[in-house]
């Protein structure tokens, strides 16, 4: 299990959150004037490095908050979180 | 041994080939097909490729043992219920394949058909199951609607106690449904196209592709550079990393998926139980154990090892659904890296890469469609045109909408 740094409330069990996937993904400025390729790009293709990676938890359990951690997929270390 | 290139004794070790179900040479310069991968649908693809297109100057480059990923991490549960016409197409393309497999390979699977039953626990479970097994029919697929007694007449050892948390309110079953011996599926084709000419290149990974003019050209691997006509990604959890290096990108995200096994037990459960609501699904090994799998870890992982309390829902869950199993202890869990699609369905198919040949998002439920996705891969490759029941399929129907959705019928919540 993980041990997810939360900014507000600090580190607790994966158990009470909630995964989002990967951080920094914006909604597009104007998505009518999106081809249907660059839509499907950012409706269902994310990046799925092997090593670190950002990512979005909310603590549902706790705070009800969102923020992001940086993980690294081979080895769980966490080495950033921040509150956006 | 027939085609191009030697495949006699080997040198590389102490016993002959003859002693080995397949044979494990130094790789050679170049190959008409190379395969990423050596899990079983690598190796059946290999398999189909030999005997159904005699294109035989094929090597499969498996980075660790030959089947050690996921085939050898999976609980072999094999059905073919799933919702939709495009997946039954493939889905029941494999089970009618399983039922004349043996024979095929000359080699004992342990494929034993004794049904699966997918529990409902919910009235919109009940409703989706009476509905999956009325396109079953319509398609072909053997399905019935069981109640909550006629679940337990096929499953005695069940709790069908309408107290409990999730209780059962019914349940589809597919007897020809069932399970196989995982590694005996991959020695048997391994050892049948390993007869058929086919290079097992053991302890090879693939580091990169190497892409000029739009087209494919070679693999970079761990034991050298490897020219390749065409080049077959079949690599699983770590299709999109490999995908990568040729500039492919693909919609999949890896996660770990988790399983176990008790004990030896005495025979106490006669069929497969599977339930979407409270994820676990549960068979009994001919060995003994009770084999259980658990739903997907949710952050994205290439890590073999999963949470715990992933594995502690799964046995309370399990427990509700089978008190007799208090008393029994786990012997062993472990995790696969499986690659997970966003409508629950496989990619199999081209890529915008010529020679380049994509199969992946099988997610947590490939083993089922081995001996199909072998076959239609194998098609795909040969003929440079996807097989019918693969052409649904593909990586661009993210972009045209036309998704598969099978998040319903895949048993475990992705």
């Amino acid at each position: 299990m993980l041990l997810i740094p939360c900014p507000w409330c600090g580190a607790r069990d994966e158990a009470e959150f909630h995964y989002g996937g990967q951080a920094h993904v914006a909604y597009p400025a104007d998505p009518a004037a999106l081809t249907d390729e660059e839509w499907a790009r950012y409706l269902f293709f994310r990046d799925n490095p092997m090593g670190p990676f950002a990512e979005r938890w909310n603590h549902t359990a706790g705070c009800r908050r969102w923020f992001t951690v940086t993980r690294d997929t081979m080895t769980n270390a966490i080495t950033r979180e921040t509150t956006r | 041994m027939t085609g191009p290139h030697a495949n006699g004794p080997r040198t590389n070790g102490p016993r002959a080939m003859s002693d080995r179900l397949w044979n494990s040479p130094e790789p050679d310069a170049a190959y008409d097909v190379v395969i990423v991968g050596g899990g079983g649908h690598g190796i059946a693809t290999a398999y189909y490729l030999a005997k159904n297109h005699g294109v035989t100057n094929v090597a499969v480059l498996e980075k660790g043992w030959l089947a050690g990923g996921n085939m050898a991490r999976n609980t072999t549960i094999i059905r073919s219920n799933y919702l939709w016409d495009e997946s039954a197409g493939i889905y029941e393309h494999a089970l009618k394949l399983w039922e004349g497999l043996e024979d095929e390979l000359g080699y004992d699977l342990l494929f034993s058909q004794r049904g699966v039953l997918n529990l409902a626990h919910s009235l919109q479970d009940v409703r989706d199951g009476v509905r999956r097994v009325n396109a079953n029919r319509l398609n072909g697929v053997d399905a019935e609607w069981l109640d909550p007694e006629q679940v337990k007449e096929v499953c005695p050892i069940i709790s069908i106690d309408p107290g409990t948390r999730y209780p059962v309110l019914g349940a589809t079953y597919q007897p020809r449904g069932g399970i196989a011996k995982h590694d005996y599926v991959a020695w048997g084709y391994a050892r049948a196209a390993s007869a058929l000419g086919v290079h097992f290149v053991e302890h090879c990974e693939v580091t990169g592709l190497e892409v000029s003019g739009g087209r494919v050209r070679a693999v970079e691997t761990t034991r050298g550079r490897i020219a390749a006509g065409r080049v077959a990604l079949s690599a699983a959890g770590h299709s999109s990393v490999v995908a990568g290096t040729a500039g492919v990108r693909l919609p999949v995200q890896s996660h770990t998926l988790q399983a176990l096994v008790s004990e030896l037990l005495e025979p106490v459960h006669p069929t497969v139980v599977m339930s979407n609501a409270v994820h676990v699904y549960v068979s009994q090994a001919h060995k003994g154990e009770l084999v259980m799998g658990a739903g997907i870890d949710a952050a994205n992982s290439y890590r073999r090892r999963g949470a715990f309390h992933i594995i502690e829902r799964q046995m309370a869950a399990a427990l509700e659904l089978f008190p007799c199993f208090a008393r029994a202890h786990v012997l062993r869990t472990w995790g696969g890296v499986v690659d997970v699609s966003p409508d629950a369905s496989p990619i199999v198919g081209l890529t915008p890469v010529d020679g380049l040949y994509v199969n992946c998002g099988w997610g947590t439920g490939g083993f089922k469609a081995t001996p199909g996705v072998g076959w239609c891969y194998a098609h795909t490759i040969a003929t440079g045109e996807p097989h019918p029941l693969n052409a649904p399929f593909t990586l661009d129907r993210f972009t045209t909408g036309a998704l598969v959705d099978e998040h319903g019928a895949a048993a475990v919540a992705h």
